[in-house]
């Protein structure tokens, strides 16, 4: 579903933010893609999702190549960034709308897909509802549904649920698992060791551009450590530098 | 363009001209300093001038005002996170662009024609053909300065576009001859405002205000406009396309 070789960022400023990763996602896994702040995990992501063009390296996603046809990987994938993307002021179903009719669907088929992808969420009655009046975990779920209106095959969520509280994080887990459950395989950024624990089949850890190490969730706690210390032995440092030790 | 990207320009001008008439107030904003002009000023410059001299200068005025300040709709955009939010479907970006920038031409047709009512009650006399000629070049005129104002907000820093499109409009107006005839300026003046594009465009609606439908004047305006509008077209789709934008 995803293989990188040496897929590599160096910005025109020479800030060279991934310096060659390499990946490989089987169809139908939920992967985890963690690092400290500023590892790299990002650009790597906007990379994949065709955003930024790679500097170095190549990449295969979804069955296509990405440096050579990144429009048909736009037409598989789905992205949900960090931010969101939902229109303060404008209802969220017009917008899902629009954004499932620009994937080709004629306005009827792209209607009756925003029904079923907001039914599937937990989203229903909300269309006429401007983004700035859903609540956070509402508003993360109208991010997800716009990744998903075409129904892609790879699903890509940066850091979907930082500043959820937790019973929305709760509620956002079960949509993801259940996604895995509908053959969506999922690449996901997270802050959280928990919740790739609890949701990763497998994890990948990226430090200073390059993975430095990946394994499923109980190969990387193996020797009785947890994942924090886990983490903190591979990186040298503790995923959240925000929360004091 | 593709019928693809025809059909993805038609779906992003619908959708944003939706949003445009729905928010009214956000309508009038711009077509109220050109209506103070009107109202304030017209009837002492009617005193030596006569109207279908201003009218079209006000027009001008509310170009830059509306259209030249779309940029605004664009950052609201960029930072909601909607633009990337489009840029990951396979929709073509110069669509994305061009919607958008329709959606403001429209707008400003809107105001325009709310501004020359309001012109004929206070004694404009210009014949409907020439009203309507004059609508074609607003038209044009609306699609490059939106253009140019979107890559203007996507190039400078968020916090420097407002202060910065807001003094640029001023001497833009002075130097079109909006208020005052260039006719009446010393040679330097008259010289530099030569270089304007808003001038020829400008003198193009007086001569057709005027009754004049087909002369050097009209033709050059229309030339001017036609060629401006394809280079700010240019560079708001280069800087649509960029990586960062």
């Amino acid at each position: 579903m995803l293989t990188t070789k040496g897929l590599g960022k160096t910005f025109k400023s020479g800030v060279e933010a991934v310096r060659g990763v390499d990946l490989h996602v089987d169809e139908g896994e939920i992967v985890g893609f963690l690092g400290p702040n500023g590892a790299g995990k990002t650009t790597t992501m906007r990379m994949l999702t065709t955003l930024l063009t790679p500097t170095s390296g190549s990449a295969t996603v979804a069955g296509h190549d990405l440096l050579t046809d990144p429009r048909a990987i736009r037409r598989r994938v789905g992205y949900v960034s960090q931010h969101g993307g939902l229109s303060p002021a404008s209802p969220a179903g017009e917008e899902l709308e629009l954004h499932a009719m620009l994937y080709g669907l004629p306005r009827p088929a792209a209607r009756a897909r925003v029904a079923e992808v907001l039914a599937r969420l937990e989203l229903t009655g909300l269309e006429s509802t401007p983004g700035a009046a859903l609540s956070g975990g509402q508003q993360r779920r109208f991010d997800i549904a716009f990744g998903l209106v075409h129904d892609p095959v790879l699903l890509f969520l940066d850091e979907p649920t930082t500043g959820l509280d937790p019973q929305s994080r709760a509620n956002l887990w079960s949509h993801v698992r259940a996604l895995r459950e509908g053959g969506t395989t999922v690449f996901l950024t997270t802050h959280y060791l928990d919740e790739a624990d609890a949701l990763c089949d497998r994890i990948v850890i990226i430090d200073h551009g390059v993975v430095a190490a990946e394994g499923t969730p109980s190969q990387l706690k193996s020797g009785g450590r947890t994942l924090d210390q886990a983490f903190l032995d591979i990186t040298g440092r503790s995923l959240r530098e925000e929360v004091p030790a | 363009m593709s019928a693809a990207a025809i059909r993805e320009t038609w779906l992003v001008f619908h959708h944003t001209t939706r949003i445009s008439l729905r928010h009214k107030v956000g309508l009038l904003v711009a077509a109220v300093q050109p209506l103070f002009f009107l109202v304030l000023f017209g009837p002492i410059f009617a005193t030596f001038g006569d109207w279908e001299t201003l009218v079209p200068g006000l027009i001008v005025q509310l170009g830059l005002l509306s259209a030249g300040l779309a940029g605004f709709g664009i950052v609201f955009d960029w930072r909601s996170g909607v633009l990337e939010r489009q840029r990951v479907t396979p929709a073509s970006r110069l669509a994305l662009l061009l919607g958008r920038v329709l959606n403001n031409a429209f707008t400003l047709v809107i105001q325009t024609v709310l501004l020359v009512a309001a012109a004929y009650a206070l004694g404009l006399r210009a014949p409907l053909a020439g009203v309507l000629a004059a609508m074609v070049l607003v038209v044009v005129l609306g699609v490059s300065l939106a253009a140019l104002s979107y890559a203007a907000a996507l190039t400078l820093d968020e916090y420097l576009f407002a202060p910065v499109m807001t003094t640029a409009v001023v001497p833009l107006m002075l130097l079109s001859g909006a208020f005052l005839p260039m006719s009446m300026a010393p040679g330097w003046l008259e010289a530099l405002s030569r270089v304007s594009p808003f001038r020829h465009v400008l003198e193009a609606m007086r001569e057709l205000f005027a009754g004049h439908y087909w002369n050097a004047t009209v033709a050059t305006g229309l030339a001017v406009v036609v060629v401006f509008t394809a280079v700010s077209l240019v560079i708001g789709a280069r800087v649509f396309h960029r990586e960062n934008a």
